[in-house]
């Protein structure tokens, strides 16, 4: 029986790993088709870590990102935020939109790093309720530009009951003319990790 | 200058004059100086949530919640020499870093954080002095003991010192 992060067994962290294996599939599926091109991704890295390692991991927590921050909710609870270096945002942006002189993300391009940050979150969502059964739906995206320490507490500050771990996703997703760094954190409620397990036939 | 001391999210940390302590970063957690400006003692608390009531006691970490978090500290700063009515707060954060719809519980973390926060200092006598609370910017919160000042840094944005 777990209570929060910490406790999960190594074949319960497994589960979460394939859960962010093929949430990573069905992104790296989408994002081909919103840019029209062919996308590989690489095998991604799914590690449950701290606040400070994955803010690090991030590039310290003064570091200026863009993060999109979606909810799910039904039978299974909880928030998915993914985390884009400005840089490659704007990258990004300028495939989909076209290049512009301003070191500022506008409001169309910011708009559409939201949309993506939706579609890479429904994605893993997708992939949780492909695997479990589970009749899980996905709350529109918010997004915010500002130091990833900060925006990482919102999620962190909302399950600060489950303990002081969350789950890290990192992954590349490399297409024709650009290479996207991905990272994602992904937090559910200790119920919906239970559910998780016993759809899957595991012990909680 | 001296080594910078760092405090983490769910953390506090004291020191003395001419120790400069920083907290990195804060969103809709609060910080919390709080300052003896005759013996130069001060601490800074990383507040993370409200209130721990709803919590099962045993096994809290009791520097994650204003109301057990401030109380620990005072202690802790008492011990080291802080006089009962000398103490005064200096504290930022709280924002609201999405806008999300009204109504969503998700906007009302830092507020709640900042009421619970004014509730425990008040409940400890300290008088807040400077306040750098709530709208929706993160914000880097330097303080430095030898002056009491507490420095705020933002992205984009001029620092302030209060």
């Amino acid at each position: 029986m777990f209570n929060n992060y910490e406790e999960l067994s190594d074949m319960q962290i497994d589960v979460l790993r394939e859960i962010g294996n093929i949430g990573a599939g069905n992104a790296a599926t989408a994002l081909a088709t919103i840019l029209d091109e062919k996308v590989d991704m690489s095998v991604p890295s799914v590690k449950i870590t701290g606040f400070d390692e994955a803010v690090q991991a991030l590039g310290g927590a003064e570091t200026m990102t863009v993060a999109v921050l979606v909810n799910f909710s039904g039978d299974g609870n909880g928030m998915i935020m993914f985390l884009l270096n400005v840089e490659d945002a704007k990258s990004i942006m300028d495939i989909l939109i076209g290049e512009d002189d301003s070191d500022e993300l506008s409001e169309m391009k910011i708009s559409g790093i939201k949309e993506i940050g939706n579609i890479l979150g429904s994605s893993y969502v997708n992939a949780i309720s492909a695997l479990t059964g589970l009749n899980i739906h996905v709350s529109v995206p918010y997004i915010a530009i500002d130091m990833v320490g900060a925006l990482m507490s919102v999620p962190i500050i909302e399950f600060g009951a489950i303990g002081d771990k969350l789950m890290f996703i990192e992954e590349n997703f490399n297409g024709e003319t650009n290479d996207l760094k991905s990272n994602m954190i992904m937090f559910a409620e200790i119920n919906t990790l239970k559910i998780i397990m016993q759809k899957l036939g595991l012990e909680i | 200058m001296s080594q910078l001391i760092v405090v983490g999210i769910s953390d506090y940390k004291f020191a003395k004059e001419p120790e400069v302590i920083v907290t990195y970063a804060l969103g809709s957690c609060v910080g919390v100086c709080l300052y003896d400006k005759v013996t130069k003692i001060g601490g800074l608390s990383h507040v993370m949530l409200p209130d721990s009531t709803s919590f099962s006691a045993k096994d809290i970490n009791r520097k994650k919640f204003a109301d057990t978090a401030l109380v620990d500290l005072v202690q802790d700063l008492k011990r080291a020499g802080v006089g009962n009515n000398r103490m005064v707060a200096k504290i930022a954060g709280g924002a609201q870093m999405f806008e999300v719809q009204p109504g969503s519980k998700l906007g009302a973390i830092g507020e709640r954080n900042i009421i619970c926060v004014k509730q425990a200092l008040s409940q400890l006598r300290i008088p807040i002095i400077a306040e750098d609370t709530g709208l929706n910017f993160g914000r880097t919160q330097y303080f430095d003991l030898a002056t009491g000042t507490m420095k705020i840094q933002s992205l984009n944005r001029r620092i302030e010192e209060f």
